[in-house]
């Protein structure tokens, strides 16, 4: 439990990567999947921040007065962060774009009953 | 450093650099211009092979020339070149060969970003193979990911659609699972380029510090690559995805795509967290089983599929599964016989989904075993493919699939112990119910049809085109060259393996 405590950051990225992919994988509707899909990345971008920063230090920018590398926190899970971010953008986009076609076909965002409907077009 | 040392650096850049330029091509001068390219990147390593078989030994190149553990690297052996050289040739030969079909297929004004599609997946597939930074690598997975999809929706009816939509759902829990991975390895060492987070790992396990970690990151990376390339129980989206889009898709999908990440899965294994870490966590094990069990269950499926597509599908299943039961034995004799079925199983079934293809298109598009009666005499070229394929699944002599059968025997023989009883077994049972479905699909192919269609009537009135015949004797002469000149391309291998770590 005391675990837990000090590393509550990342025991929450946990908690939350979890409801991200029991949503993406379980749900039914394709745009709550979306959601799940990127509640499940911003939960391991939280869990990276988490891992680089050093309590008491500062952002790695150049400063006035603190200019020694013990001065920052570590800046490569932000790097890290910000090429996940860029390519899960891209996959939301893919998926939302997906999405958009099939609803224009069959007008419903159920996965099941999209299939269902597309099986019976093949008949 | 050599000018040839470059060449793996030229072949990531040249196809992803090159596919912006499609955006303007259209039609013929576009696909000219892709199988230039394609061409030109299966020449280069051609080259790269031949100057590292003369080489012997492998090295890494700094990108940008920051030294580790800053920088990001290339890194390039024995086994990179032979399957960077494989790769290309097949997706030259799936991209020329499905052409026609994907004509027909893929609207007009679309085609040229199709070709964009397999572009960026040939320059994702060479980043797998060369990168020595395995964030880079989850970056590339990611693109390949993405174009894989559009590779399946591009056939844009509501099948492909769905097929696509249900593969990026368990593909995106399967990125984010490995993105989890590497978040958790990196917090357990420090380093994202392989040979420090190895050096890091085996001290780990030298103190026995961090244990359940270490054993929940290996089990995590192997899930995520596992569920990407359809091993045994996370399968569920192969059918479809396979079966429902263009043939030249099938072909990438499941002959290079899904290579690349057993690719990956196997750099891990050996650059990241070594066999022998591997072993005391007990996760080869579980591979084993569940390649055991792909490759019966997808062999057993397969006989019941009432379409040639289908059928292959499942029958990747079970390749794929054996790939996953040689890993399993976690000896570097099994893991050379995973690659080299990893290799012959690359051609062979970019092999049947191209002949497939042309035969259902010689067929009036049947795709159903009783439409396909006689096809092979309105498409010789076609069904000649398609029974040299079927001959190296089987593992008929002179085939790549014969020196697949032995090497595994051998694995299993020195292995020895149960595991050795269960994989000759599966061994037997898969190749005997392969027999079942290809044989079966064998004979429909050359029983002559009594009723006289309109197409059997006229033989050559669908002519399967120079680039065809081309991509599916291309195919034939590599599957048979496997078989034949198995041993310098196993030495070839071994020391491939043996300088990967």
């Amino acid at each position: 439990m005391g675990n837990l405590l000090a590393n509550y950051e990342e025991a929450a990225a946990i908690i939350l990567f979890g409801i991200g992919f029991t949503t993406l994988l379980l749900h039914r509707n394709l745009i709550k999947k979306v959601i799940g899909f990127s509640m499940m990345d911003s939960a391991i971008y939280l869990f990276l921040a988490a891992k680089g920063y050093i309590a008491g230090r500062r952002a790695p920018i150049a400063a006035a007065g603190a200019l020694s590398a013990a001065d920052y926190i570590n800046p490569i899970p932000a790097g890290l962060v910000l090429t996940g971010i860029v390519v899960s953008v891209s996959v939301t986009a893919l998926m939302l774009a997906l999405t958009v076609r099939l609803y224009r076909r069959y007008h419903t965002l159920d996965i099941d009953e999209i299939t269902r409907q597309a099986r019976r077009e093949e008949d | 450093m050599q000018l040839w040392q470059n060449i793996p650096f030229l072949l990531i850049l040249l196809p992803l650099y090159s596919a912006s330029l499609f955006m303007v091509l259209r039609g013929r001068s576009a696909r000219a211009a892709a199988v230039c390219v394609l061409g030109a990147s299966c020449a280069l390593s051609a080259v790269f092979l031949g100057c590292m078989t003369a080489f012997s030994g492998s090295f890494t190149y700094m990108m940008g020339h920051f030294p580790s553990p800053w920088g990001n690297e290339i890194r390039a052996g024995g086994l990179e070149a032979a399957l960077a050289f494989v790769f290309s040739a097949v997706m030259l030969c799936a991209v020329g060969g499905g052409w026609r079909a994907f004509r027909r297929d893929i609207r007009q004004d679309l085609q040229n970003l199709y070709l964009v599609m397999c572009l960026l997946a040939q320059s994702a597939l060479m980043a797998e193979i060369f990168t020595n930074d395995v964030f880079t690598g989850y970056v590339f997975l990611e693109i390949l990911t993405v174009s894989a999809c559009a590779l399946i929706s591009a056939k844009n009816n509501g099948r492909a659609l769905t097929a696509a939509t249900r593969y990026m759902v368990l593909n995106l829990i399967g990125s984010g699972l490995f993105l989890l991975s590497l978040s958790l390895l990196y917090g357990l060492t420090g380093h994202l380029l392989m040979p420090p987070i190895r050096e890091a790992v085996e001290a780990l396990d030298r103190s026995g510090a961090y244990h359940q970690p270490l054993t929940v990151v290996i089990a995590l990376v192997t899930i995520s690559l596992g569920i990407k390339s359809a091993m045994f129980p996370f399968h569920t989206w192969v059918p479809d995805a396979y079966s429902f889009s263009t043939p030249a898709s099938g072909a990438i999908l499941s002959s290079l795509i899904s290579k690349g990440y057993i690719l990956l899965l196997l750099k891990f294994y050996f650059r990241v967290f070594s066999l022998d870490v591997l072993l005391k966590t007990g996760i080869a094990d579980v591979l084993f089983v569940f390649g055991a069990a792909g490759a019966v269950i997808g062999s057993a499926v397969a006989i019941r599929q009432l379409e040639i597509s289908r059928m292959i599908a499942w029958s990747s299943v079970a390749q794929i599964g054996y790939i996953y039961m040689a890993m399993g034995l976690g000896t570097r004799e099994g893991m050379l016989a995973a690659v080299f079925q990893m290799i012959a199983h690359t051609v062979a079934k970019a092999l049947l989904f191209v002949s497939s293809g042309a035969l259902c298109d010689a067929s009036e598009g049947h795709h159903s075993f009783p439409g396909l009666r006689g096809a092979f005499y309105r498409c010789p070229a076609g069904g000649i493919g398609f029974t040299v394929g079927a001959l190296s699944l089987l593992g008929v002599p002179l085939t790549g699939g014969m020196i697949v059968k032995i090497a595994y025997a051998g694995a299993a023989v020195n292995r020895g112990g149960m595991r050795m009883l269960i994989l000759l077994a599966v061994l037997v049972i898969s190749t005997a119910f392969s027999s079942v479905y290809l044989g079966r699909t064998l004979i429909t192919l050359y029983r002559r049809s009594e009723e006289a269609s309109p197409a059997a009537a006229a033989p050559g009135a669908c002519r399967p085109g120079a680039a065809l015949t081309a991509a599916c004797l291309a195919l034939s002469v590599l599957t048979l060259a496997l078989g034949m000149a198995s041993r310098p391309v196993l030495e070839l291998l071994r020391e491939g393996l043996s300088a990967f770590g």
